[in-house]
Order: C-alpha cells, then sequence, then structure tokens
C-alpha cells in the first residue's frame, strides 16, 4: 500500500511524521513482551489472589495499549502529531461512551428486571 | 466433504423462489450472451473491473445498489400483497417462514446492499473531483472495498437459492438468532454476507478520510471544503468508529453459534440485551452514516438551483459534526421497552430530542438559500424540495417517539415501520435520486431526461405518502410490525390502500429504468459540452463531462469557497494553462477482484461447515494480497503531451459551444447572477 500511497502526496506536500527509530521500536517492543508475560503471570503463576486478577489484567493490558500508542504509533503531543492526537481523543471519546453506556445501560436493566425479590410476586 | 450442503439445501418446493430462480437462470444466460456476442468481457474486465479509478469504482457501486434496489423493492410489494390480503379466515399466500425470511432480506438488503452502496458510490464520484485530487488516497484499497462489498451481496443473492435467509429481523437479535432457535445456515448468510461487506465499508471509511485529509487541492483549508465532501468526511469518521463495533458484535454471535460459546445465550452467564444494545450502539451512528451525505448533496444542489451560495455554510459543517458526535449518545431509543430504569430511559429521550436540533438547522438554511433565490426546479431540486417537505414529517414523528412514555405505546408499532421509512425514503432515497441526477453529467457527459425524472419524483412522493401514511394510523391504532396474518378486519383497508402505493412506487422506480434508457438513446440531444449543466459552484464542474481519467490537468488553486463560481463571475473559469505536466496515476489491477472472488469462497463455505474449502478462500485471499504486496509495478505517468492533447479538444470544444449555444443561454443567466 506504502507504492500507491507515494504515488499520491507528490503533489500535496505531505508533511512527514515522525516514525521513530531503532531504539524506540525495540523498546516499544520490550516493554509489550514484559507486559504480556505479566498477563499471563497474574493468572498463570498462581501466586496472584483470585480478586485481583481481572483488575491485574485490565491494568497491564491498559498500560501495554499506551506502550504500543506511544512507541509503535507515534502518539504524542508534537505539533505534527496534532492531527493524530485529535483523533485519538475522538476514539477515546466513542470508547468511554460505548464502554461506560453499555455497563450503565446493562447495569440499570439487570438492578431493574432481575431483582429476587421483587420478581416473586404471589401467584394468585 | 460439503460440510452442511446437500442437494435438499435447494427449496425445491417452493414456487415463488423457483419461479425466481428460472427468471434469475434465464436472465443472467440472456446477459451472458449479449456480452459474449458483442465481445465485451475483455472492455469490461479492463475498463471497470479491475479499474482503480474512483468514479468508475462509484459507477459500479450505484449500478450494484440499483439492481439491489429492485431485488428488495420486490420484498416489500411481496410484504404489501400478503398484507393485504391476510386477514381473518384468508391465510395470504406466504407461509409465515417465508414471510419472515422476506421481510428480514427486505431490511438487511435495502440498509445494506442498497444504501449504503449508493452513499459510498456517491463518495466514490464526488469527493475527490469536488477536493480537487486525482483518486483516492489508496487506488488500490477502493477496488478491493468494492470487491468485498460485491461478495457480500453475492452471498445474499445465493441465500434465495441454496438454502435459507435468516427469519429474525434485520438486526438478528438472538435468542432467536442462536443456533437453538435458528438452527439452518439463514443467520450464517446473515453474519458472513454483512462481515465480509462491513469489512469493505470499513476500509472505505480509512481511505476517504485519509483523503480528504490530505489530498485536497493546496489552499482548500478545511472552512473551503464543499458541504458535500464535509459530510462525507463526518460519515467516513462515523463509519471508522461505527463499524468495528457491529463487526464484534457479529463475531460475538458467530462464536455462540460455531463454537458453543454463551455471551448471548441465557445458559451460563450470556445476555441477550447485550447484544441489542451493542448492535444499536452502531445501528444509530449507521442511519446517520446514511443521511448525511445526503444532507451535502442536497445543500449543494439547493445552492446551485437557487443560484445563491449556500445560507449558513458554517453552521451546515458545525450542526454536521455536532450530529457526528450526538449520534454516539442516542443508541437507547431503539429499546426504550427492553427494562431500563426512567433516569437510562429519560437521558436517551432527551438526546434523542437534542440531536433534532442540528437537523433543524439545517433544514432552516436549506429554506434561507432558497428565499429570494431564483429557484429552477430541475428535477434534483424537485427530490429536493419533495425531501424538505416528507422528511420534517419524520423528523416529527421521530420526535414524538423520543418521549419514552409514548415509545411504550409505539415501540414495535407500524408506526415506527412508518417513522423510519419516512426518514430513510424521505431523506436518503430521495437525496440519492437528487443526487443522481445532479452529478449523472459529470459521470457520462450527458443529462438525464427531465420528464421521465419528474414522473418518477411524482410517483415516488405520491406513492411513498399512499403507502406509509396508512400505517401511521395503523400503528397507532394498535398493529404490530413483522405480522404475516392479523385478525382485526378494521385494518386491511388501510393495508390495501399502502399496498396500492407501493403499487405507485413501482411505478416511480419503472420511471427511473424508463429515465435511463430514453437518456441512453438521446444521449446527443442531452449532451453537456460544457461540462457545467446546471451553473454549478464547486470545482467537479470546472471540468469537462465525463469528468476525464486524471480529472485536473492543472491542481487547482483554492482562495474561495465556492472557487469555481468565483472565477466564472471573474472571467477566468476556463483559462487555458500555457503548459500541462506528466500526470502520476495509479495502474489497474485485478487483486480486488481475485481477493473478493476468494472471500465470496471463504463466506459460502463457513455458512455451509466446508471447512477445506473455507482454508482455501483464506488462503486465496492472503496470498492474492501478498503477491500484490511485491507488486512494484503499481502506478504509471501520462505524459504532458498526452494531457496537452486531450485539454485541447475540450477547449476548443468549449469555445465552440461558447460561440454557437451560449446565446440564448447565457443571458438569462446573467440576469439571475445580478
Amino acid at each position: 500500500m506504502s507504492g500507491n500511497h507515494s504515488s499520491h502526496d507528490a503533489h500535496h506536500g505531505v508533511e512527514h511524521a515522525d516514525h521513530g527509530s531503532t531504539k524506540s521500536y525495540i523498546v516499544g517492543f520490550v516493554l509489550s513482551v514484559v507486559l504480556t508475560l505479566a498477563s499471563f503471570g497474574v493468572v498463570m503463576s498462581g501466586k496472584v489472589p483470585h480478586d485481583l486478577m481481572m483488575p491485574g489484567i485490565i491494568v497491564f493490558g491498559v498500560a501495554q495499549l499506551i506502550v504500543q500508542l506511544k512507541y509503535f504509533l507515534h502518539m504524542g503531543l508534537s505539533p505534527s502529531q496534532r492531527g493524530n492526537f485529535a483523533i485519538m481523543l475522538f476514539t477515546l471519546l466513542i470508547l468511554a461512551i460505548v464502554v461506560v453506556g453499555s455497563l450503565w445501560v446493562l447495569h440499570n436493566m439487570n438492578v431493574n428486571m432481575m431483582h429476587p425479590t421483587s420478581q416473586m410476586v404471589p401467584v394468585e | 466433504m460439503f460440510g452442511k450442503l446437500t442437494l435438499d439445501a435447494v427449496p425445491y418446493h417452493e414456487p415463488i423462489v423457483m419461479g425466481t430462480l428460472v427468471a434469475v437462470i434465464l436472465g443472467g444466460l440472456a446477459m451472458l450472451a449479449i456480452v459474449t456476442k458483442f465481445r465485451l468481457w475483455g472492455y469490461l474486465w479492463k475498463e471497470w473491473f479491475t479499474s482503480v479509478d474512483h468514479k468508475k469504482i462509484g459507477i459500479m457501486y450505484i449500478i450494484v445498489a440499483l439492481v439491489m434496489l429492485l431485488r428488495g423493492f420486490s420484498d416489500a410489494i411481496m410484504m404489501r400483497a400478503q398484507q393485504a390480503m391476510a386477514a381473518g379466515e384468508s391465510a395470504g399466500y406466504l407461509p409465515p417462514h417465508h414471510f419472515d425470511q422476506v421481510f428480514t432480506a427486505h431490511g438487511v438488503i435495502m440498509i445494506f446492499f442498497v444504501a449504503m452502496p449508493f452513499i459510498t458510490g456517491l463518495m466514490n464520484m464526488v469527493v475527490p473531483l469536488q477536493i480537487g485530487a486525482r483518486d483516492v488516497a489508496y487506488p488500490f484499497l477502493n477496488s478491493l472495498s468494492f470487491w468485498l462489498f460485491m461478495s457480500g451481496v453475492v452471498l445474499v443473492m445465493v441465500s434465495l437459492f441454496v438454502g435459507d435467509f435468516a427469519a429474525t429481523g434485520w438486526l438478528a437479535y438472538p435468542p432467536l438468532s442462536g443456533i437453538k432457535y435458528s438452527p439452518t445456515v439463514g443467520v450464517d448468510y446473515y453474519i458472513w454476507s454483512l462481515q465480509l461487506s462491513g469489512l469493505g465499508t470499513t476500509l472505505s471509511g480509512i481511505n476517504f478520510i485519509v483523503t480528504i485529509m490530505k489530498m485536497r487541492a493546496p489552499g482548500m483549508t478545511l472552512m473551503k471544503m464543499p458541504v458535500f465532501t464535509w459530510t462525507a468526511l463526518v460519515t467516513n469518521i462515523l463509519i471508522v468508529a461505527a463499524f468495528p463495533i457491529l463487526t464484534v458484535t457479529l463475531a460475538l454471535l458467530t462464536a455462540d453459534r460455531y463454537l458453543d460459546m454463551h455471551f448471548f445465550t441465557n445458559e451460563l452467564g450470556g445476555n441477550a440485551m447485550m447484544y441489542v444494545n451493542m448492535i444499536w450502539i452502531w445501528g444509530h451512528p449507521e442511519v446517520y452514516i446514511l443521511i448525511l451525505p445526503c444532507f451535502g448533496a442536497y445543500s449543494e444542489i439547493v445552492a446551485t438551483f437557487s443560484k445563491k451560495p449556500l445560507f449558513g455554510y458554517k453552521s451546515m459543517v458545525y450542526a454536521t459534526s455536532c450530529i457526528g458526535v450526538l449520534s454516539f449518545v442516542v443508541w437507547l431509543h431503539h429499546f426504550f421497552t427492553m427494562g431500563s430504569g426512567a433516569s437510562v430511559n429519560a437521558f436517551f429521550g432527551i438526546t434523542t430530542m437534542i440531536i433534532s436540533v442540528p437537523t433543524g438547522a439545517k433544514l432552516f438554511n436549506w429554506l434561507f438559500t432558497m428565499y429570494r433565490g431564483r429557484v429552477e426546479y430541475n428535477v434534483p431540486m424537485l427530490w429536493t424540495v419533495g425531501f424538505m417537505v416528507t422528511f420534517v414529517i419524520g423528523g416529527v414523528t421521530g420526535v414524538l417517539m423520543a418521549v419514552p412514555g409514548a415509545d411504550f405505546v409505539l415501540h414495535n408499532s407500524v408506526f415506527l415501520i412508518a417513522h423510519f421509512h419516512n426518514v430513510i425514503i424521505g431523506g436518503v432515497v430521495f437525496g440519492v435520486f437528487a443526487a443522481i441526477n445532479y452529478w449523472f453529467p459529470k459521470a457520462f457527459g450527458f443529462r438525464l431526461n427531465e420528464f421521465w425524472g419528474k414522473a418518477s419524483f411524482w410517483c415516488w412522493l405520491v406513492g411513498f405518502w399512499m403507502a406509509f401514511a396508512p400505517l401511521y394510523v395503523l400503528g397507532l391504532k394498535g398493529m404490530t410490525r413483522r405480522m404475516n396474518h392479523y385478525a382485526n378486519p378494521d385494518w386491511q383497508p388501510y393495508l390495501i390502500v399502502a399496498a396500492m402505493g407501493a403499487a405507485v412506487i413501482a411505478v416511480g422506480i419503472l420511471c427511473t429504468l424508463v429515465q435511463f434508457y430514453v437518456s441512453i438513446r438521446d444521449r446527443k440531444k442531452l449532451t453537456d459540452p460544457s461540462g457545467d449543466p446546471w451553473g454549478g459552484r464547486t470545482l467537479e464542474w470546472a471540468i469537462s463531462s465525463p469528468a476525464p481519467f486524471y480529472n485536473f490537468a492543472i491542481v487547482p488553486q483554492i482562495k474561495e469557497l465556492d472557487q469555481f463560481w468565483e472565477d466564472k463571475q471573474n472571467g477566468v473559469a476556463y483559462v487555458q494553462p500555457a503548459k500541462y505536466e506528466d500526470i502520476h496515476m495509479p495502474r489497474n489491477t485485478g487483486v480486488g477482484v481475485v481477493m473478493g472472488a476468494f472471500g465470496t469462497v471463504l463466506g459460502f463455505a463457513l455458512v455451509w461447515h466446508i471447512w477445506w474449502m473455507a482454508a482455501l478462500g483464506l488462503v486465496g485471499m492472503i496470498a492474492a494480497f501478498i503477491v500484490r504486496a511485491y507488486d512494484r509495478d503499481i502506478d504509471y505517468w501520462v505524459p504532458a503531451a498526452e494531457v496537452e492533447k486531450i485539454e485541447r479538444s475540450r477547449h476548443a470544444q468549449l469555445k465552440q459551444f461558447q460561440t454557437t449555444q451560449v446565446a440564448p443561454v447565457a443571458a438569462p443567466q446573467r440576469q439571475k447572477v445580478a
């Protein structure tokens, strides 16, 4: 696909954003591997209390997401990244709407419809 | 060897299906014979199927959408006929299971395989021309998107004759769509056709965002972008944000059906309400994905045919963007009755009422654009005015249902059916026909016949109201949707009127087909030598009709919002440049077709659990893509001399046109401008 791209921006002066260095890719890769192993470790080592497993996986997952955004997608606050950053913010907004909204809606339905005592209406 | 597929999968016992099959086979054979007789295979392959030209891809999208409109509309006629008959003692002519498939197929086809390709086709045709680009950002990806969409179309059509289609309603709610209650392959056809075409749609969305963000002509800031391109930008952002949600939701349903998982079942912690929740998080943005580009088309048409700049360009842009964000916070209004509490329902009721505000602002913008304009009622303008009247009523019934209390009465009634047909036909279909009539000369070099266009418009307008006004009444009387039989004889007269309305719409569709035929026959008479048949304002009208394959010989410099209009006012619109340069263009490729074909194989195999064939399809797709990745011969240069030759003949034609024909036309035009 890169071929198509270069064939077209010849006329349009696309500014070339930071594409990172070997070092930043290696740092990102190592951090990703470490965080992945940590997530597996939380579940498979047997040393983490059951209650902490789910939060542990979520924390390591989100941390890895941020690592990959920074090192592989070069997200940041520099002027050349402003467009990408705005799109990132929009993405986060949509994610928040989807996740928080779904939790709210489904929780609300559970409370309204699955309440054990309110369901026990006498039969006759 | 063939998974679940046996010869019994063909529904021999259904006379309607078999009759259609025979008709399709005969029609298909006739088509193949014609193509072979006139030796068109090479032409079709070289000039169309393998084309990466955004204009040709756009035209192909719209042709397929028109064909699928006929399929989806025949489903509509079948339903209207059934409901007009099946009162009281009479059972009508469709067995319940077949009726269920018909209304499911109607919804799926009309949204995914008619409205979506119409919109994608229009954006393909128009957006690069409006921003002064030579193609989209990723031309091969564009061709791939089209062929993935085609594999979805093929799967849906195959489901008619091999196996069955989903009988679940167009969003396939579980538990009904789960393997327990839908054990046949119908839902699987639904899933895989939507996944394949949805992948194409997502790729198109990415393609157009990059195109609009990166390939605008120099000087065209975002706030100098034509309104249609603005609406296309917001629509594509919505596509990229929303379609992954559909993909995931269907993937989870697939896991339930294929891998015995329980995301949406009642056993083992699954929750069917989560499916309804998620599919509408995609589903509500989807309706704005469809309507926004139509709003854009209306905006261009109103300004052009009122001979005035669009009233409130900025408010139009902001309203579009507002709708884009708000469309993500209203989804629950599709299931107020599912059991949420008052606070949730109130929140989504209010957001739904809020989203009607920017839409209302747009309407006033169009009205004020017309105010004191010299409005010309050509066919695109007729559709636009018809839209304004019809859509407002649809919007009002929508706001009515945004009140959760009222929705408890109207939910799943035919009042709802009338409402969303009111906005989708009155908004999207009218918009697409307005746009087709408006941009047709740019695609083919001649205008469409006015008489048959007007006939089509009036039939659609009258037919629409005849078909759906009775449903509003019936909804208030308590008739629910998707009934293949009803006991109340009072409803029958309304349903007979509705069926007659559908027949009037059928005449309207026929008029459109006649319009195409007559226009092609009279193309010499309807020719558009100037490239600017309507007195247009935006860049696409500055170039010849049909547009040359490289679009712009010289990339235009933009200083104004309506640059071409300003150039015409200043008399510099058609200045011939001193010298031309070589033009860099993408080369055609058949890889999109090959990947689409393997995609069809993959989808069909997954539907029928033929695993070796699924592997073949998947490996074929990936292999074709790898081959493409190593292809270095993907572009070429058009020599300046060739560009000059094409442009010379264009300017010669323009001069001849100005000396011979412009006199009678130009005089009143100049008055209008003053």
